[in-house]
Order: C-alpha cells, then sequence, then structure tokens
C-alpha cells in the first residue's frame, strides 16, 4: 500500500489476464469474459426453470447496468425480467415475499454497496426467517451483485461486503474470481434452496478466461463450500478471494525467480468456508499469506486466522500468519490515494519476504 | 328466528356530509323540524375543516329519485351531523356509502369521510330515515335531543311487508353494494337483512365472529395477566381492535395469505389455530409450532397461510407485494392482505411497498389499523396530513376508511377491496379507525402518555365487542345469560390450555441447530452431536 503505486489499475486487470492464461495449461478452450459467464448461467436457469426471474435496477431494457443480463429482456420478456423503482428494500421485500411463496428470485444490486439500504430485509427477512418460522418459510433466493473497489468510484461505491455477509448464519456466500467460478457458482447459487449473495466483481466482469468444455455444459455447477488450489506450491500459502486472487498469482509468478514455491488457493465461497483445504495447505506449506480487499478489523482474513490458531493447522506453522488487506479508512477518489489504500503486488510480495524469514520488518 | 325486517325508503340517501358539532346538531333538531323545505344556510355548511366534495353524487345512478328531489335530499342531509372521533383525533364525518375511491376519481380535498354501516328503518317517511348503529344496538334517530329518545322500532314486522318491500330492498342493497349485487339477486338470504354477512338460514358466521371476540378477549386477558406473573415473558394484547380483525377475516378465505404484523392473533384464531397452539407457542414448548425460535405473540402457520410475525414493522408489507404478484402470475383468485398500524406507514418499507403494488400492478390489500397510538406517539405527531388514507391516491391507488369498531364495515370494506383487487390487478388500502384500548404491550405503560380517563371512556363508549353483542342481542340473536355462559366457558378453555401448555416439556436442545439451512451444513451435525453427547454425559445438569 505504501511502496510504489505507479501502475494504475488498468494495468492490473491486464496483467491478471495475462497471468490467467499462462497459468492455465488447457485443452481447446473457449474465451469467455465473466460478465458472459454469468449471463450464460442466468439465461441457462431461467430456461431451466420457469419460476426463476431477475429484478433490480436496469437490467431489463438498459440491458444491466453493466450489461451483465444482457439480451435477457429479449428472450425473457418483462414478467421475468424486471425493472424496479430505486428502492433496495422496496425491491428487495418483494422479492423475498415471492420467495417464501415458491419463486427464485434473482436480486441485483447495482452494487453491494446499495444492498446495505436493503441489510434488514436481506438478513431479518431472508437469512434469519427459515430458522425463526421453524421450516415454514424457506426463501431461495439469490442476492447478486458487483463488490469491492472499482476504478475512482470513491467510499461509498467501494466497500467489499464479505465480511459483512459471511457472518450470517442462514445465509451463503460465494465469490467467484475467474468465468468459471462465475458460472459455476452463479447456477449452484440460483439451484440453492437457501438464500445465496455472491459477491462479483466489477472490474472482472471484461476479463476474459478459457473455458474448458465442461464449463461449457448447461449442467456445470461448482458445489458451495469449496475452495480451488490455482497453483499448487510448497513453501507458503496465499489465500485470498475474488478480484484479489489475480495479485496472488502474479505475486506467485514473481516469488517464483526468486526461488520460492507459492501455493495459491482461490477460496470462491466465504460461507460455509472450505477449512479443510486451508488447514491442508497450511500443513502442506507452514506459511500462511492472506490477502483481501476489505477492512482488516474482522475481516475474512481475522476469520483464517482464528482457523489456523483453533486447530490442528497451528501446531505445523513456522511462522505466524500475513495478512494484507486494503487501508482501514474509507476508500478515497484520487488515483494516487486509491492505489495507496489497495493491496498491490509489492505489498504481497513483502508480507511472504517476511513469513520465510527474508525480511525482519514490514 | 325472528329478524326484524328493515324497510327502506327507495330514495338513496345521498348526502353532503356536513361538519356539525354536536352542538349545532341539536341546534339543528330544535329549530326546525325534518319536514321543512328550507335548506341550510350556507355558513353552516362551512366549518373549521373546510367542506366536503359530494364525490358520490358522481356515482349516481341515472334517474334515481334522489336526483329528481333535491330538497328532499338535503332535508335528509341536515341530520347527518355525525361524527367520528376516537383517540382525541380530528371529528371525522360519516359516510353510509361504501366506496372505494378510486384513482380515476375525484378525491375528497380535507377530510376523507369514515364508512359506517347505517340502516334505513321508516320507508313511510320520504325525509330522513338514516339511522346509524350505535353503541348499545340501538337504532336511533341521530336527531334526537338527547333528552327524549324516540327509540324506532322497525315498522315491518309481518310477511307481507317483507314482499313489498323485497324488491325495493334489493334494489338499494345493489346499488349500496354493486359487487354484491348478483349474489343479492340470486339468494333470498338478505330478504331481513342489510347486513351483508348475517345469514338468516344459520347466523353463523355473525355469531361466530361474536364468540371469536370473546374467546380472544379472555386469551388475551389471561395471557397478559400470566405475564405479569412472570409465568411468559412477553406478551401483547389486541384489545379494542377485534372487529378489524374478526371483520377482515370473516371476508376472506385461507387461500389469501396473510402478512400480519403483530396485533392479529384474531386473524390466526378466525382461520382456526386453536387455543393450544397459541399457549403452546408463548410457553415455547416442545409442541411449539416454532420449536422455541421466537418470543410470544410471533406466530405463524404454513398450513393457514399467516405468515410468521416478524418484529421489525413495516418489513412485511413489500413481503405481501411479492405474494401479491406471485398469485397474480400464478393466476390464483386470491389476494394478499397485509396487516399494520398508524405508525408503520412511516416507515421507508411503506412507501416502497405501496409505491411498487401500485406501478407492478400487484392484488394486495392494505390494512392499516389506525389505533391512535403508535407505543406512545400519538397520530398527531405521527401524520400532518390526513391520516393513512390521504397517501392513496398519490400512489395512484383505490382506498376508503372504514370504521373499525364496526364489525359490518369492515367486513364489507375488506370484501369490497378484494372484488376490486382480483378484477382490476390492483391494490386497494383500507385504512381503519379503532383504538388501542391496552398498553402496547407488557413492556409499556400506558398511563405515562395517556390519561386512564380517555381509555375509560373510548371503552366505554366505542367497544367493538360490546357494540356487537348489543345488536345481537338487539335482535334476539343472543341473550345475557348465553353471553355469560359464553364467557365462562371460554375462560375455562384459556385457562385449560395455558395450564397444559406451562406444564409441558421444552423445546429439546437438537432444534438449536436444525432450519439454519435447507440442509445441514457439517460443522453444525457436529455440534448437535457434540452437544447431544455432552448432556448425555452430565444428564443431572440438564434435567
Amino acid at each position: 500500500m505504501l511502496s510504489s503505486f505507479s501502475r494504475n489499475s488498468f494495468v492490473r486487470v491486464a496483467k491478471s489476464s495475462a497471468l490467467a492464461k499462462s497459468t492455465r495449461a488447457f485443452t481447446a478452450a473457449t474465451q469467455m469474459a465473466v460478465r458472459e459467464a454469468i449471463n450464460a448461467a442466468i439465461d441457462e436457469e431461467m430456461e431451466r426453470d420457469e419460476s426463476v426471474f431477475i429484478l433490480g435496477e436496469e437490467v431489463a431494457q438498459y440491458q444491466g447496468a453493466y450489461k451483465v443480463t444482457k439480451g435477457l429482456y429479449e428472450k425473457y420478456g418483462d414478467k421475468r425480467v424486471i425493472d424496479t423503482p430505486i428502492t433496495e428494500m422496496g425491491f428487495t421485500g418483494l422479492a423475498i415475499g415471492a420467495a417464501y411463496k415458491d419463486l427464485r428470485p434473482i436480486v441485483e444490486f447495482m452494487t453491494m454497496n446499495f444492498s446495505m439500504q436493503a441489510m434488514d430485509q436481506v438478513i431479518n427477512s431472508a437469512a434469519k426467517q427459515y430458522y425463526m418460522s421453524a421450516g415454514d418459510l424457506a426463501c431461495p433466493i439469490v442476492f447478486r451483485g458487483p463488490n469491492g473497489f472499482s476504478a475512482g468510484t470513491a467510499a461509498q461505491h467501494s466497500q467489499c461486503f464479505g465480511a459483512w455477509y459471511s457472518s450470517v448464519p442462514g445465509l451463503k456466500v460465494v465469490s467467484p474470481y475467474s468465468s468459471e467460478d462465475a458460472k459455476g457458482l452463479m447456477k449452484a447459487a440460483i439451484r440453492d434452496p437457501n438464500p445465496v449473495v455472491v459477491l462479483e466483481h466489477e472490474l472482472m466482469y471484461g476479463v476474459s478466461f478459457p473455458m474448458s468444455e465442461e464449463a461449457m455444459s448447461k449442467d456445470f455447477v461448482i458445489p458451495i463450500g469449496q475452495a480451488k488450489i490455482e497453483i499448487p506450491g510448497s513453501d507458503v500459502t496465499l489465500i485470498s478471494f475474488s478480484k484479489t486472487v489475480g495479485l496472488c498469482l502474479e505475486a506467485a509468478e514473481a516469488l517464483k525467480a526468486e526461488g520460492i514455491s507459492a501455493e495459491v488457493i482461490n477460496l470462491r465461497s466465504l460461507r460455509p468456508l472450505d477449512r479443510k483445504t486451508i488447514i491442508a495447505s497450511a500443513k502442506k506449506t507452514g506459511r500462511v499469506v492472506c490477502v483481501e480487499q476489505g477492512w482488516p478489523q474482522c475481516g475474512i482474513c481475522s476469520e483464517i486466522a482464528a482457523i489456523l490458531m483453533e486447530t490442528d493447522a497451528f501446531n505445523y506453522l513456522d511462522a505466524p500468519m500475513e495478512r494484507v488487506t486494503g487501508a482501514d479508512v474509507p476508500m478515497p477518489y484520487a488515483v494516487d490515494l486509491e492505489n495507496a489504500s489497495l493491496p498491490q503486488v509489492e505489498d504481497v510480495l513483502a508480507a511472504v519476504r517476511r513469513t520465510t524469514y527474508r525480511k525482519l520488518a514490514a | 328466528m325472528r329478524i326484524p325486517i328493515l324497510s327502506i325508503h327507495p330514495i338513496k340517501v345521498l348526502r353532503t356530509p356536513r361538519h356539525f358539532s354536536s352542538k349545532s346538531a341539536s341546534r339543528a333538531s330544535k329549530n326546525r323540524s325534518l319536514s321543512s323545505a328550507r335548506p341550510l344556510p350556507q355558513e353552516e355548511v362551512e366549518s373549521d375543516w373546510g367542506t366536503i366534495h359530494d364525490y358520490k353524487q358522481r356515482a349516481m345512478i341515472p334517474y334515481h329519485p334522489a336526483r329528481l328531489a333535491p330538497s328532499i335530499q338535503e332535508r335528509t342531509s341536515a341530520a347527518q351531523e355525525m361524527t367520528l372521533s376516537y383517540a382525541g383525533t380530528v371529528p371525522i364525518p360519516i359516510t353510509s356509502n361504501l366506496q372505494l375511491i378510486q384513482p380515476e376519481d375525484d378525491t375528497p380535498r380535507g377530510i376523507w369521510p369514515v364508512y359506517r354501516l347505517m340502516v334505513s328503518t321508516h320507508r313511510r317517511r320520504p325525509q330522513n330515515a338514516l339511522r346509524t348503529l350505535e353503541q348499545d344496538g340501538e337504532i336511533r334517530d341521530p336527531a334526537y335531543d338527547g333528552i327524549n329518545q324516540p327509540v324506532l322500532r322497525p315498522d315491518v314486522t309481518t310477511p307481507d311487508d317483507v314482499e313489498d318491500n323485497l324488491d325495493q330492498f334489493r334494489a338499494f342493497l345493489a346499488h349500496a353494494h354493486p359487487y354484491q349485487s348478483d349474489e343479492i339477486q340470486k339468494s333470498g338470504l338478505l330478504r331481513a337483512s342489510k347486513y351483508p354477512y348475517v345469514d338468516t338460514n344459520s347466523n353463523n358466521t355473525l355469531l361466530r365472529a361474536h364468540r371469536q371476540i370473546v374467546r380472544l378477549r379472555q386469551m388475551d386477558d389471561i395471557l397478559l395477566n400470566a405475564q405479569r406473573q412472570g409465568r411468559i415473558s412477553f406478551y401483547l394484547t389486541c384489545r379494542g381492535e377485534e372487529a378489524i380483525l374478526m371483520g377482515a377475516a370473516s371476508a376472506l378465505e385461507v387461500g389469501d395469505p396473510v402478512f400480519a404484523q403483530y396485533r392479529e392473533q384474531g386473524v390466526l384464531m378466525w382461520r382456526g389455530f386453536t387455543l393450544e397452539q397459541f399457549t403452546n407457542q408463548c410457553f415455547s414448548n416442545i409442541l411449539d409450532l416454532g420449536k422455541g425460535r421466537q418470543m410470544p405473540i410471533h406466530y405463524g402457520s404454513r398450513a393457514l397461510n399467516y405468515h410468521t410475525v416478524s418484529s421489525p414493522l413495516g418489513t412485511q408489507l413489500p413481503h405481501a407485494v411479492g405474494a401479491a404478484y406471485r398469485l397474480k402470475l400464478a393466476g390464483e383468485p386470491n389476494v394478499a392482505v397485509c396487516f399494520f398500524g398508524d405508525g408503520s406507514t412511516s416507515t421507508p418499507d411503506f412507501h416502497s411497498a405501496l409505491n411498487f403494488a401500485a406501478t407492478l400492478n400487484a392484488p394486495a390489500i392494505f390494512l392499516c389499523r389506525n389505533n391512535g397510538y403508535a407505543i406512545s406517539t400519538p397520530t398527531s405527531d405521527q401524520f400532518a396530513g390526513d391520516g393513512v388514507i390521504s397517501r392513496a391516491p398519490g400512489y395512484g391507488m383505490a382506498g376508503v376508511r372504514v370504521d373499525g369498531n364496526d364489525i359490518f364495515a369492515v367486513h364489507a370494506a375488506v370484501r369490497e377491496a378484494k372484488q376490486y383487487a382480483l378484477s382490476k390487478n390492483a391494490p386497494v388500502l383500507i385504512e381503519a379507525m379503532t383504538y388501542r384500548q391496552g398498553h402496547h404491550s407488557t413492556s409499556d405503560d400506558s398511563s405515562q402518555y395517556r390519561s386512564v380517563d380517555e381509555v375509560l371512556t373510548t371503552t366505554e363508549n366505542h367497544d367493538p365487542l360490546n357494540r356487537l353483542e348489543a345488536f345481537l342481542k338487539k335482535h334476539d340473536l343472543l341473550s345475557e345469560e348465553d353471553v355469560e355462559v359464553m364467557r365462562k366457558q371460554e375462560r375455562n378453555d384459556v385457562v385449560k390450555a395455558m395450564e397444559q401448555a406451562e406444564r409441558r416439556p421444552p423445546v429439546p436442545m437438537r432444534e438449536l441447530f436444525t432450519d439454519v439451512y435447507h440442509d445441514m451444513p457439517l460443522h453444525l451435525q457436529r455440534q448437535q452431536a457434540q452437544l447431544e453427547a455432552h448432556v448425555k454425559k452430565y444428564p443431572e445438569k440438564y434435567a
């Protein structure tokens, strides 16, 4: 964060995609952007099940604020692709009421920051209601939207909600990185009878990834609660989710030159966290660095630190866990300030060097 | 059973409501008789609250006799100085014509009138024959001077007269309740009564409503005392609002999902929730349908289509809209009904839900129980405008204001609203004016913000149960002994149910982990097994 920040976000994006292509050795694969993958997932699920419908601001005629729902309005009409007035609390409540009555809504928040306006409905009426009504009121609903930072959108459009939502029992929370993740997790979320929050990322929407043949099929579902080891390694574990996985992949590339073999874990699912994979990897490498964009206090990295402390993995650690998080400030606007408040590759490298005792201080 | 036949004059009694204080009412009655043809002077028409436009005139049937005899109409309207006022609110003029003010209509400027069922007796008197259903069940000339009370007995009791008046009667009813005109024409059941759901063949519905209200009162009383004795932790009564609950519930079917706030246990009781189920929930025992997850009075029943009560105010309004949308898509002949109080109309959910319902064309009925207080906030602090109902045209919705202590009015209004909502796929807002006789809940002491005098006076004069009982006794449908016997029976039933509920064992501990997710995740299964092993190991600590 305090290291050099001459690169701007676009370069960051380009690097991730280049890395994505190079780190995957695949057979013939089609390139698909993350937004296309999400679009395909929603389209296929709407085709498969008539009770699935999507609502949100700008989803219909505008083709989606980020064009994620492109083409759906033309295909399914205004009964199943609904443009709503500007009231998150209202349309979230409406969708939840419909879900109580066995429809399967997908609620799009223009950004997850605006889901704060509907937080009472999401938590009190969706997450808790199955428990409170003793099984009477199930809520098979999906809340989706871009989460976390963007390019120059400042504090009220850049908050990461992974920590807040993943602390609530009754919700499932997933956060995809690549196009395959996006498609598989979205389909799993729509088919799941529990309320699921899908935290996408705006800067990843345009990034293309190769999609395997299996991923292109209509029944490609990634089970919720499974993390993915993007690159296996033996010296240090880098754990992250969503866009910062790209950061970890870059860091792993740079560390190879220094002779450090880094294992990169893409969490994919924040609730339930794949504790098995995290613990197994920590036992294997003995050093863990957790990277996230959100604020440090009570974040995802804090939960992983707790896991490492409370379980068997503690006995296998050779160094204390390091966290690389966003700065403990509301996101500023100016480019230099914004870059300073987000984790950069250099911060991850510095953290890794501390865990491997190649560097003593921050 | 002898049902008194109430005959009506064929003149439809439309009138321009006037705001008059009771003082000028008596003045009016002293100064001129009803047979005089002198129109009212202008200055008496204007009042502090402005004039209400006679929007109802526009709904008149062409060639209606009343149109041809405006003088008669004026005379009849002279006696209509009836206003309604609960909880010290602004006096609201009463109307006898139930009409949903639709978005296309000209809406009233000034105070929206409140609908209360009125009956007309003397057919031989061409002048005003409107009477109102009074607190004590009497049908009285509203122009009486307060000293000599001319109690008017229905003047038609012989079968011949019944046949005579039947067509006029039917025509009047068809006009007053247009959506029920088919029913009226087809069935002979309304031959004797104006009250749409008094079935003369078997007075089931009305007597059932009465019995349920008695039961509800007893349950509220006893469970409130149980909380004061420390046997349950919390309770909330609906005293004073029973007419709304039973009136609305009897106009709906089980297929209509109910989204309640927390003061609607009457609706659940009407639908069939037993005293055992109520008390089991309050005591959170092993038979509690809610598995011990909720505070008392947070009832819910999937079988009876009553959505589990959720504490945050107003959140059920958008849910109702969603459910209504789903019903519309499925083409079911049901509406989603949503209950809430005057305080909840200030929440953002109220605005979103009503706006949504109107723009999405969702068949939902929003029933506001305006009981004068939101905990300690009186409606004078809650609204600067004319209550809740004046917002309906702002959202482009139909609406009507009813007297919530008149069970017939509420029933008729909800029935009309359901027909409207289904035929036009449009929402309806109903504001029912009533008074909250009890405290907000057991955590409240209402003497801190309202005088005990006010409560006692309103309870004495405007209690829905007393009104209904008086009416039933007046028409020989019920006797005082019956009522006594019924009260005792219901009280015993409630006490028995409560004692049984108290003695039952608590919810088993394994239910702590179920229903968090659809399928119990591994970590919760493990924790459940751990807890069970622990309890098994130390049984004496968990007896």
